[in-house]
C-alpha cells in the first residue's frame, strides 16, 4: 500500500510502474515488440524490465510489425495478457489486420466463445523535422472499428490507472501516448489501481464553453484555459481519455450547462474523431448550442519536415484561445 | 511402420466423416438453404485427419477458410459445426461467423479464418505462449498454397525459427490460389523449400495418402514439441470448387480447371486409396467398411437435421458479444 500519497512521477515511468506491477503479479502478462531493450526507441517506459522479467516474457523483436502484432493477439486467444508495443505508431499500419479483421473482430465472430486480452500500445512521437511517417494521428482511425477500445490518456496519473485497466481488459485496448507527454510528472499513487476505461474527467470547471480535449492536447487545452480564465473567461475543461468508448453523458451534460462546444484533437480534421463529439452533441443538445461548435485539429494534410513549416502545422494553445474567442 | 487395426479404423471413420458431412452441405448451397461462402474440404480429408490423430486435446490448431476437415479431425462437434454453417444460434459460433468462423477451444480449436494467412501469426503467438508457459503444447498452423504469396508467412518462419516456438506450419498445397494455378501465382514450384532458409526442418508428403500422412506428421509434431518449428508440405487436390460445390462463384457448374486434371486426383482420392489398402490388406471385409460408412452417414444426417430445426439468431441479440463483460 501507498506509504507516499504525493510521491512524483513521470508519464513514462508511471508507464514503466504499471507494466512491472503487472508482472509481478500475474505471470500471464507478457511484453512485445520492436524496441524494448532500447531506450532509444521506448524512453525509459521499460527500464529494468527484462533484468526483472526474463527476455522470455519481455521480448525485442525483428521488424516484422505484421507477425509480432498477430503473435500477442494470438497468445491473447492462448491466454496471456499480452502487451505489444509500436515505439513509432506509423508503423503500426503494418499490422492492421491482426488488429483490425482478427482481434477486433474476434470475439464477436466467435459467438462470445473467444476473447483477446491485448493491448496495443502505440507512440505517437511527432515533430523534430521527422516528416509524415515518423509523426501520425491515426487514434480515430482505431476508434471508427467496433470491437476496439482506444484510450489516450494525458497524465502520469492516467498513464498508470489506464495501461492497468487496458492490460485487465479481457478486450483489445488501443493505448495511444505522446512522447510529447513523457517528460512530464505528475502525482502517481505507488499501489495498482484502475481508471475505469470510459470515464472523462472534468479538469477544470466552467460556465462559458466546454473544451474537451485528451493526450497532448489536452495539454495546450489547459493553457488555453489558463489564459482565458485570466480573460474572464470561464472554460470547461474536459480530458476524456478514452476515446472509444466515450464519456458522452459528460460532454453533453456539459454543454448543456455552457452552450457552448470547442474540441481539440491532435489528428487531422476531417473525418477525425472531433467530428465524432460535434456530431453526437448536435444528436443529443442541439438545442443547447448557443453557436457552431468549433475544431482545433491539424490540416488536412502530412506532417511537413521544415520546422518552419512545423510550427503552423501543429496547433498549440494559441489556436484554441484565438478559435475560442470566435464563438464566445 | 505398424498400424494398429484401431488407429485405421478411427483414420477411415474420420476421413469419411468430413467427406460426407461436405458432401451433405452441396445440395444446400446449390438452393440457397446455406448462404455463407462454404470451402469444401472434400479431397483434403488424408491431411487433416492424419494431422490431428496425432495431436493432444490440448494442442491448439488454427484454420483457414477450408477447415471444416481441420474442426472435425481436432474433435469438433458435426452438430455445432453444421449449425454454424446454416448460421443457426445452436453453431459453434452462435450464428455469428459461419463456414469460415469455427471454433471450439475446449478441443483447441483456436479459430479459423479467411483472412489468406491471417492465423499463422496468431498460431505463432499460441506457440509463444506455450514456450513462456512451458506448457509442452504444440500449435498446428493449417494455411493453402495461397498463404505462400503473403509476407506474414515468412515474418512468422523467421521468427518461430529464432525463438525455436512449438508450431507446425502445415501447408495443404492443392495446387490453386483460388482460381489460379500454382504456376500463375509462384516463380517456382516448391513451396517445401520456403522454410529451408530459416532453418525449419521441412517435411513433403503425398497429402492424399493417409498413413504417409499420420507417419509424417507424427515426426514432425514429436520433434516440434521437443526442438521447435517444421515445415510440412502436403500435396493434395480440392475435388470441389474453391468456394462451393463447382467453381469459384457458388452455385454455378464452370469449374475453370481442366477435366483430365481433375480426373486424374479423382482416380487419387484419398479415401478410395485408403479403404482399396485396407481391403486389399485384409485388415476390414468390405462389410466393416459399409457398417463404418453407414453409421457415418446416419451421424450426417442427424447433423443436418439438427442444424435445420435450430433457431437463427433473434433479432434482439444484435449487440451480444461485441465486447467480453
Amino acid at each position: 500500500m501507498s506509504s507516499n500519497n504525493n510521491r512524483e512521477l513521470s508519464f513514462s515511468l508511471a508507464i514503466n510502474e504499471a507494466i512491472t506491477q503487472l508482472m509481478s503479479a500475474d505471470a500471464s502478462v507478457m511484453l512485445i515488440g520492436q524496441g524494448v531493450k532500447s531506450p532509444w526507441y521506448v524512453g525509459n517506459t521499460c527500464k529494468d524490465l527484462i533484468k526483472k522479467f526474463g527476455e522470455e516474457r519481455v521480448i525485442d523483436t525483428p521488424v516484422s510489425e505484421n507477425a509480432i502484432t498477430g503473435a500477442a493477439v494470438g497468445a491473447a486467444i492462448a491466454g496471456m495478457k499480452a502487451i505489444v508495443v509500436h515505439p513509432r505508431v506509423d508503423f503500426v499500419l503494418y499490422a492492421f489486420d491482426p488488429i483490425i479483421n482478427q482481434a477486433a473482430n474476434w470475439h464477436y465472430m466467435s459467438g462470445g466463445k473467444s476473447n483477446v486480452p491485448v493491448v496495443f500500445w502505440l507512440i505517437v512521437n511527432r515533430r523534430g523535422e521527422q516528416a509524415a511517417q515518423h509523426s501520425q494521428a491515426l487514434h480515430s482511425v482505431f476508434a471508427h472499428i467496433p470491437g476496439l477500445k482506444v484510450v489516450m490518456p494525458s497524465t502520469s496519473y492516467d498513464a498508470k490507472g489506464l495501461l492497468i485497466a487496458s492490460i485487465n481488459d479481457p478486450n483489445p485496448v488501443v493505448f495511444i501516448d505522446d512522447r510529447w507527454l513523457y517528460n512530464q510528472k505528475g502525482i502517481v499513487p505507488e499501489e495498482i489501481y484502475e481508471v475505469p476505461i470510459g470515464n472523462g474527467i472534468i479538469r477544470n470547471e466552467g460556465k462559458d464553453i466546454t473544451l474537451v480535449s485528451y493526450s497532448y492536447m489536452a495539454v495546450e487545452s489547459a493553457k488555453a484555459t489558463e489564459k482565458l480564465n485570466k480573460e474572464g473567461i470561464s472554460v470547461e475543461l474536459i480530458d476524456l481519455r478514452t476515446i472509444k468508448p466515450y464519456d458522452e453523458e459528460l460532454i453533453i451534460n456539459s454543454v448543456k450547462k455552457t452552450g457552448k462546444l470547442i474540441v481539440a484533437d491532435g489528428s487531422w480534421k476531417t473525418n477525425g474523431f472531433a467530428a465524432e463529439i460535434i456530431a453526437k452533441v448536435t444528436e443529443e443538445a442541439f438545442h443547447f448550442l448557443k453557436a457552431p461548435a468549433k475544431r482545433v485539429c491539424l490540416p488536412d494534410l502530412p506532417a511537413p519536415a521544415s520546422s518552419s513549416l512545423e510550427i503552423v502545422y501543429y496547433p498549440t494553445w494559441k489556436n484554441i484561445v484565438s478559435t475560442i474567442k470566435e464563438i464566445i | 511402420m505398424n498400424f494398429s487395426k484401431e488407429l485405421l479404423e478411427k483414420l477411415y471413420r474420420m476421413m469419411l466423416r468430413i467427406r460426407h458431412c461436405e458432401e451433405s452441405i452441396v445440395e444446400p448451397i446449390l438452393d440457397g438453404s446455406v448462404r455463407c461462402p462454404v470451402h469444401l474440404y472434400s479431397g483434403q480429408e488424408a491431411i487433416a485427419t492424419g494431422v490431428c490423430a496425432n495431436l493432444e486435446k490440448s494442442d491448439y490448431i488454427f484454420g483457414n477458410h477450408r477447415s471444416h476437415g481441420h474442426y472435425l479431425a481436432k474433435g469438433g462437434d458435426m452438430n455445432s459445426m453444421v449449425a454454424e454453417i446454416y448460421c443457426k444460434s445452436s453453431g459453434c459460433s452462435r450464428g455469428r461467423g459461419g463456414s469460415m468462423h469455427l471454433i471450439d477451444v475446449e478441443n483447441g480449436i483456436m479459430g479459423v479464418a479467411p483472412i489468406v494467412a491471417g492465423t499463422i501469426s496468431l498460431a505463432l503467438g499460441a506457440a509463444l505462449a506455450s514456450k513462456i508457459r512451458k506448457d509442452n503444447r504444440v500449435t498446428v498452423s493449417f494455411f493453402g498454397d495461397g498463404a505462400t504469396g503473403e509476407g506474414v508467412l515468412y515474418e512468422s518462419l523467421n521468427f518461430a525459427s529464432l525463438k525455436k516456438l512449438p508450431i507446425i506450419f502445415a501447408c495443404e498445397n492443392n495446387y490453386y490460389s483460388t482460381h489460379l494455378h500454382i504456376s500463375e501465382i509462384r516463380s517456382n514450384n516448391n513451396i517445401s523449400d520456403i522454410a529451408k532458409p530459416f532453418d525449419i526442418p521441412t517435411f513433403k508428403v503425398d497429402g492424399n495418402n493417409v498413413l504417409e500422412v499420420y507417419e509424417i506428421a507424427g515426426k514432425a509434431i514429436d520433434l516440434c514439441r521437443n526442438k521447435g518449428p517444421v515445415f510440412i508440405e502436403f500435396l493434395t487436390y480440392r475435388l470441389r470448387g474453391h468456394v462451393g460445390p463447382d467453381d469459384n462463384i457458388q452455385g454455378t457448374h464452370t469449374d475453370i480447371r481442366p477435366k483430365e486434371e481433375i480426373e486424374h486426383w479423382r482416380k487419387k482420392d484419398p479415401i478410395l486409396h485408403f479403404s482399396s489398402y485396407l481391403l486389399d490388406n485384409r485388415i476390414f471385409f468390405k462389410e466393416q467398411l459399409e457398417e463404418i460408412e453407414k453409421q457415418v452417414a446416419e451421424e450426417v444426417i442427424n447433423a443436418k437435421a439438427f442444424a435445420i430445426k435450430s433457431e437463427k439468431p433473434p433479432k434482439e441479440e444484435l449487440e451480444y458479444y461485441v465486447f467480453k463483460q
